[in-house]
């Protein structure tokens, strides 16, 4: 049983700790902008004018969580969040390789031909898979990081419910089912790494910031069978255990380095400037 | 009261008074209410351009979503875009339950948008380069919008006035949305001002011809038709003077100048003395051959188009729930 650390001041006396807790942060800002931007690409774009302000109401949810993270890590001297999430290069980010997938071809000003099935697809298995993290993180033993996950867990079950919804939709046509299993297998293939804790897995279980792996895992299961059962949608099969890439550990493909360019556009034209 | 003798009753023309008299008397129309067929016209074109633009509004700034500079920038920008595509639903609705009278819904309006007969504002044909483009749309050209919105706000179609008080008062936390990003350019470095001023220049003509043509001695039939309707209660330079009232000083109070040298407020008159922006320009780019008419008109059809397999979906849901 680990003691729990209150503030950032407490958590810079302890060298290993720190180092845990900060790889930890960095997982959780890095999705969430990087979702955060997958998602804001299709602002104006969405299927209808209804679904186009729920979606953009969940993305801007997402950014507000990026940068609570971002600031936590700033509290704990990694530098200006804004410099955080702007200036790191791809191989130094630690999202997942699911949030970084792009759209569908074409760039989201000029003849973008997105995929709106795989967007609301891994919306909502994103959600999921948050809203186990953030039940785990509730009990982390950094209390900063507990609180806000606490914040972030009030607003999964509106997240989850929207991709839901969707799912309950895409089934009731031929065209949606077909489109809705092609979104499921392009997802799948991008799991693997989502549950991994990176390099320092082992410590930051060992300190109590968060639950296993497996454990994280196995709960993500147990909730999407439930609500695959509950549509009738056939289990896509085991979660790839097998990792072409894995983001925690800062690889990437080349769908990340298009997305860090656009994010960070203006920023990088003076960082030192106010904006 | 007319009503005692039983409103169906009455002539074509009686109704006709009885319509004219409620107007007098400042009574608001409702979509239910009996109304002359070229007032419900009248109102499904302003009504119906007004929440397209919007719609259409949202391209130019959704460029930006993604480039915004800070985390926080982009949640603000996030947040605006998104209400602007809110605003085009809520004005849409509003569209929609007039034209339902002719059998027609949104499908319509998208492909009016696309042949070319329903309009969108000017100002959503231009491009917008820079970060600093994405500022001013938001400082001035909502600038633009409140002072035309507000005059609308005693319209004397109900629904309208009662959806534009809400998108009034978004309107303006927009405005201050701008607002902060422009005092941050024009108080920033040199590279920073001098980007805000060109995009000032940029959009300066665009924010003339945004209230339309000035009346001169003579209202089209149009405009006189809105008046006496009560639809509208300003004209196009009315409105003009009060942005220019608004904005010049606030512009002038950054240090930035107006790209137009005869610029001044003429005491005497009591109004603001200007060079007119190229009308001919004007026409055409509302006829869509600005210069991003076409790329935008394209974006939105493609979205459409790929859209139709999701209102299948979505029909599946209305035909089961009833």
């Amino acid at each position: 049983m680990v003691n729990k650390i209150s503030t950032a001041e407490e958590v810079k006396q302890h060298p290993a700790f720190r180092e845990a807790l900060v790889s930890l942060l960095y997982q959780l800002a890095d999705d969430n902008f990087i979702l955060s931007f997958r998602g804001s690409e299709w602002l104006g774009l969405a299927p209808q004018l209804e679904s186009d302000v729920a979606f953009s109401s969940i993305w801007q949810d997402h950014m507000g969580h990026a940068a609570l993270f971002y600031r936590m890590l700033e509290e704990l001297g990694e530098g200006r969040a804004d410099d955080l999430a702007h200036l790191r290069t791809p191989h130094e980010m630690r999202n997942a390789i699911l949030t970084e997938r792009s759209n569908g071809p074409g760039d989201y000003i000029v003849n973008p031909q997105y995929d709106w099935a795989y967007a609301v697809v891994r919306q909502f298995i994103f959600d999921l898979f948050e809203s186990v993290r953030m039940t785990s993180l509730q009990q982390s033993s950094y209390l900063p990081l507990a609180q806000a996950a606490a914040k972030v867990a009030r607003e999964k079950p509106y997240h989850v419910l929207h991709g839901e919804s969707w799912l309950g939709q895409m089934i009731k046509t031929e065209e949606g089912q077909v489109r809705l299993k092609k979104a499921l297998t392009n997802v799948w293939h991008d799991l693997g790494d989502l549950f991994s804790l990176g390099e320092m897995g082992e410590k930051m279980v060992e300190y109590g910031l968060t639950e296993s792996e497996d454990f994280l895992r196995q709960r993500f299961v147990d909730r999407l069978r439930k609500v695959f059962d509950t549509y009738n949608i056939n289990w896509p099969g085991e979660l790839p255990k097998q990792m072409e890439l894995n983001g925690r550990l800062g690889e990437h493909t080349d769908e990340l380095a298009q997305a860090l360019d656009i994010l960070s556009e203006v920023y990088r034209q003076d960082p030192a400037a106010n904006w | 009261m007319t009503t005692q003798v039983g409103f169906e009753s009455l002539t074509e023309q009686e109704k006709y008074q009885a319509f004219l008299e409620r107007l007098d008397r400042g009574e608001k129309i409702e979509v239910d209410d009996w109304m002359p067929d070229d007032y419900r016209q009248a109102l499904i074109r302003l009504i119906a351009m007004h929440g397209i633009s919007e719609i259409m509004g949202a391209l130019p700034e959704k460029e930006w979503v993604p480039k915004a500079p800070t985390l926080h920038r982009k949640m603000a920008i996030m947040a605006k875009v998104q209400d602007e595509m809110g605003h085009g639903q809520l004005l849409l609705r509003v569209a929609e339950d007039l034209m339902a009278y002719y059998g027609k819904d949104r499908d319509d309006i998208y492909q009016d948008l696309f042949s070319g007969r329903l309009k969108f504002h000017n100002v959503f044909h231009m491009t917008a380069p820079t970060w600093a483009d994405a500022g001013v749309i938001a400082w001035l050209v909502d600038g633009a919008a409140i002072v035309t919105q507000k005059s609308l706000l005693d319209t004397s179609y109900g629904p309208y006035g009662r959806v534009l008080q809400r998108i009034c008062a978004e309107e303006v936390f927009h405005m201050q949305h701008g607002e902060s990003i422009i005092l941050e350019l024009a108080e920033g470095t040199e590279a920073q001002r001098q980007a805000l001023q060109e995009a000032v220049n940029r959009w300066w003509p665009a924010l003339l011809m945004f209230f339309g043509p000035p009346e001169g001695n003579q209202l089209t039939k149009h405009q006189e038709k809105n008046l006496r309707y009560k639809i509208r209660t300003k004209t196009n330079e009315g409105l003009r003077q009060e942005f220019l009232d608004k904005y010049v000083p606030r512009i002038w109070a950054l240090g930035l100048t107006v790209p137009d040298e005869t610029i001044h407020y003429d005491e005497k008159q009591q109004k603001w003395i200007y060079q007119q922006p190229d009308w001919d320009e004007f026409r055409a780019i509302v006829n869509n051959n600005g210069p991003k008419s076409q790329e935008r008109l394209r974006l939105r059809k493609s979205v459409f188009e790929n859209a139709g397999w999701v209102r299948d979906i979505l029909a599946v849901r209305t035909l089961a729930t009833g």
